[in-house]
């Protein structure tokens, strides 16, 4: 049963313009509760092969047994009783747009979804809403390269060898309490197949939307770039203001083989009741190059520290993040760069802001492994504050167990400076303009890794949050 | 009668508690240059900050009027933007932002409207070319990573986009070596105009070689001991500040 919410929200976050809900009944809702029975009936739901639902239960089991973990934000909120993991709020997968239903084609035209699709700036869209993917499409050249983008559900059903090969092969069920908790009632996500020696040339976007209340989204994504090929994913992610707060867990892994080029960029702006617990992973192979652009700014928690592994020599790692928290947000994000190979790279490149009493850390591993000789590293975190009562740390740790490598790390931690501000006072700017041109400046080096379109975005999205902060 | 362009009337600016400016007084008309000398720790730059605003000098008493009108209760901004301008001693640096970007907004701000691109780019030109400053020089970070000559030629750039009404210039000579010294001072010379007014201060006497002050006159210990023409500045480059400070200390004592 659906019952829409009220207006009222625990966190008020005025200037969030994703607020906003469908008031519809849900085609499909399991009750509340996480149980064997859940985890059976969202696998009779899809009508999976008998592997994947070995898979889940073995994972629910690892979800049972691991505690909470202690470290990154307060999780003892989360009551995993009182959350529907499978909502289902139309019949099925859609490819074409005109048969999504009007209700949820509203939304995302409201998103501005479609049209970006339209106006010919990405190579393939997909829509998840809720735990089902509703819609998604991709040009029909690449298509015909045979570069595969469809919902891991639908991607199951059509290739279930290829999903066999490479599921759970990035992260392990047992990896942490959330994967395994993904592992097990795991619904929706994308899946992206590209051939040996193909380029994607613009981007592929995914669209992730939670639009009932008191439920856990568990996207699934599995990306698989093949030798020599080329891509560059983009998902972003919106949910309406409830009174009550909802779960985001999605599982991400990746397979960049040799001389591979993957770009996966998030532009996270879920709303303040939104717990976002997710785990990002890729593996390089020789040569290959993985890039993770992380943008964070909406969620009440957030734990993301996407992770590369440099599995050969010449593979190339690196992390741009940027984390926003406002009032009554605390984003932990961060990144982990594992140099299992010699001869490899990495760069990590972090901007974390806090303003309106939010708490913003960045969180980061390097390791290097013992005959990893040759590594080449440079991390780089930054944080800034805005205000007197809003707070940000860094945690970055390191295990170095090879002599012979090249680490570079600096990080610093700031406020908004008087000087900085007076200067810019000094020539006219109002305050509030110094202010977010101080901030402007402070993101710069990773919003021009942005492609335009976004860099507009992710500044559009952080100037609203210090309109609602600094007035 | 009109008012004065710009009047310091009996201006105390403590710092920290510290009174460092103490009942300093400075009238100045269009078209005028006066020159404020002073040896280190003279309070030349807590002067020039406390007209901009600073938060961190406090007005203790005393009035600031730019064409009549008290300034003295106004945001730093709003000074700026009623047409005052400092030229800082030490331009602070602000990483990821982009001059080009900065100036417009800068501009903007001043007259009150956008200035359309075009006209901007012109005038950016314009200014650039006369401060023989490359055109990708805008497109560094404000401040950031420039030189100590890099610095000050940017604050005169900022100046002949501004346009302001009064134009204060604390040691805006200090660290350029002579063919610097050269152009800047040309800088400040084209700025200068009937309208406006400039109000120069430094340590050393040799950008007064470039930019004729019809006043000169010499601070110590946040006071002004000795006003007169441009000879005043001959007599301290041969004699130097110790001769006031001597006749300050002399004063304080049979005070
Ligand atoms: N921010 C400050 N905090 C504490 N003392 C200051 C500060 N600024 C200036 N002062 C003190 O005020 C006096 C005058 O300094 P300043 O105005 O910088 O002199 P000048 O520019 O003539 O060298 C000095 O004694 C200096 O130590
Ligand atoms: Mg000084």
């Amino acid at each position: 049963m659906t019952t829409p919410a009220t207006e009222a929200p625990v966190t008020p976050r005025s200037e969030y313009e994703f607020g906003f809900h469908d008031d519809v009944e849900a085609l499909v809702k399991l009750p509340k509760g996480l149980s064997r029975e859940v985890v059976n009936t969202i696998s009779d739901i899809k009508e999976e092969p008998d592997w994947m639902r070995k898979f889940r239960l073995k994972a629910l089991d690892h979800f049972n047994a691991r505690p909470m973990p202690e470290w990154g934000g307060e999780l003892g909120d989360i009551d995993f009783n009182d959350i529907h993991y499978y909502v289902r709020a139309t019949d099925r997968d859609e490819s074409s747009w005109e048969d999504v239903p009007d209700y949820i084609k509203d939304t995302y035209d409201k998103l501005g979804i479609p049209e970006a699709e339209k106006q010919g700036l990405l190579a393939g869209v997909g829509a998840q809403y809720d735990s089902e993917v509703v819609y998604h499409n991709i040009r029909e050249d690449l298509e015909e390269k045979g570069v595969l983008f469809l919902g891991t559900d639908q991607a199951l059903r059509e290739y279930p060898e290829l999903v066999r090969e490479y599921f759970t092969t990035v992260i392990p069920p047992n990896d942490n309490k959330f994967a395994a908790l993904n592992t097990a009632v795991w619904s929706g996500g994308s899946f992206i197949y590209v051939p040996p020696g193909v380029t994607v040339d613009i981007p592929l976007q995914a669209y992730f939307r939670i639009n009932s209340e008191d439920m856990g989204q568990f996207e699934r994504t599995l990306i698989i770039a093949d030798e020599g090929s080329q891509v560059h994913y983009v998902e972003g992610c919106t949910a309406p203001i409830y009174s009550s707060d909802s779960l985001h867990s999605a599982v991400v892994e990746i397979v960049c083989k040799a001389g591979s080029n993957v770009r996966y960029t998030t532009i996270q702006n879920w709303s303040n009741n939104v717990y976002n617990l997710v785990t990002k992973r890729a593996t390089a192979y020789q040569d290959a190059v993985m890039t993770w652009v992380d943008g964070n700014l909406g969620s009440k928690l957030t734990m993301k520290y996407p992770a590369v592994y440099l599995m050969e020599p010449g593979a190339h790692g690196e992390v741009l993040s940027i984390a926003s928290a406002g009032q009554g947000q605390q984003l932990d994000a961060g990144a982990k760069i594992v140099h299992a190979a010699p001869n490899t790279t990495s760069v990590i490149t972090s901007k974390s802001l806090s303003m309106d009493g939010g708490r913003s850390s960045y969180r980061g591993l390097l390791k290097v492994y013992d005959g990893a000789d040759g590594c080449r590293s440079n991390v780089r975190c930054d944080a800034l504050m805005l205000d007197e009562h809003s707070r940000s740390d860094t945690y970055p740790v390191m295990e170095i167990d090879e002599k012979r490598v090249d680490i570079g790390h600096e990080a610093t931690v700031s406020k908004v400076g008087d000087e900085q501000l007076f200067y810019l006072m000094a020539r006219g700017l109002s305050e509030a303009e110094a202010t977010k041109m101080i901030v402007n400046g402070f993101v710069e080096p990773i919003i021009k890794s942005l492609p335009l379109e976004y860099a507009v975005e992710m500044n559009r999205l952080i100037e609203l949050q210090m309109d609602g902060a600094i007035g | 009668m009109t008012s004065p362009l710009f009047e310091i009337d009996a201006l105390q600016v403590a710092v920290e508690d510290k009174q460092i400016v103490n009942g300093l007084s400075l009238t100045l008309q269009p078209g005028e240059v006066h020159a404020i000398m002073g040896p280190n720790g003279s309070g030349k730059s807590t002067l020039a900050n406390s007209l901009m605003g600073h938060p961190r000098y406090t007005i203790t008493g005393g009035d600031i009027r730019l064409q009549g009108d008290s300034i003295t209760e106004m945001a730093p901004d709003e000074r700026a933007r009623a047409g005052l301008f400092l030229a800082f001693q030490y331009p602070t640096d602000i990483p990821g932002v982009s001059m080009i970007n900065f100036l417009r907004r800068a501009i903007s701000a001043r007259r009150g409207e956008e200035i359309p691109v075009r006209e901007y780019r012109q005038l950016l030109n314009e200014v650039l070319g006369r401060l023989q400053m490359d055109e990708q020089f805008v497109r560094r970070y404000v401040n950031d990573g420039f030189s100590g000559g890099e610095k000050k030629r940017a604050e005169i750039l900022q100046l002949g986009l501004l346009q302001p009404l009064v134009a204060v210039m604390d040691e805006t000579d200090s660290g350029l070596d002579i063919d610097a010294l050269r152009i800047v001072s040309e800088g400040i010379n084209t700025f200068h105009s009937d309208d406006n007014a400039i109000l120069l201060i430094t340590h050393y006497q040799r950008i007064l070689r470039y930019v004729q002050p019809d006043h000169v006159h010499v601070l110590i210990d946040g006071r002004i001991v000795e006003s007169g023409d441009a000879s005043l500045a001959e007599r301290l480059e041969r004699d130097g500040y110790e001769p006031f400070m001597e006749r300050t200390k002399a004063e304080v004592l049979s005070s």
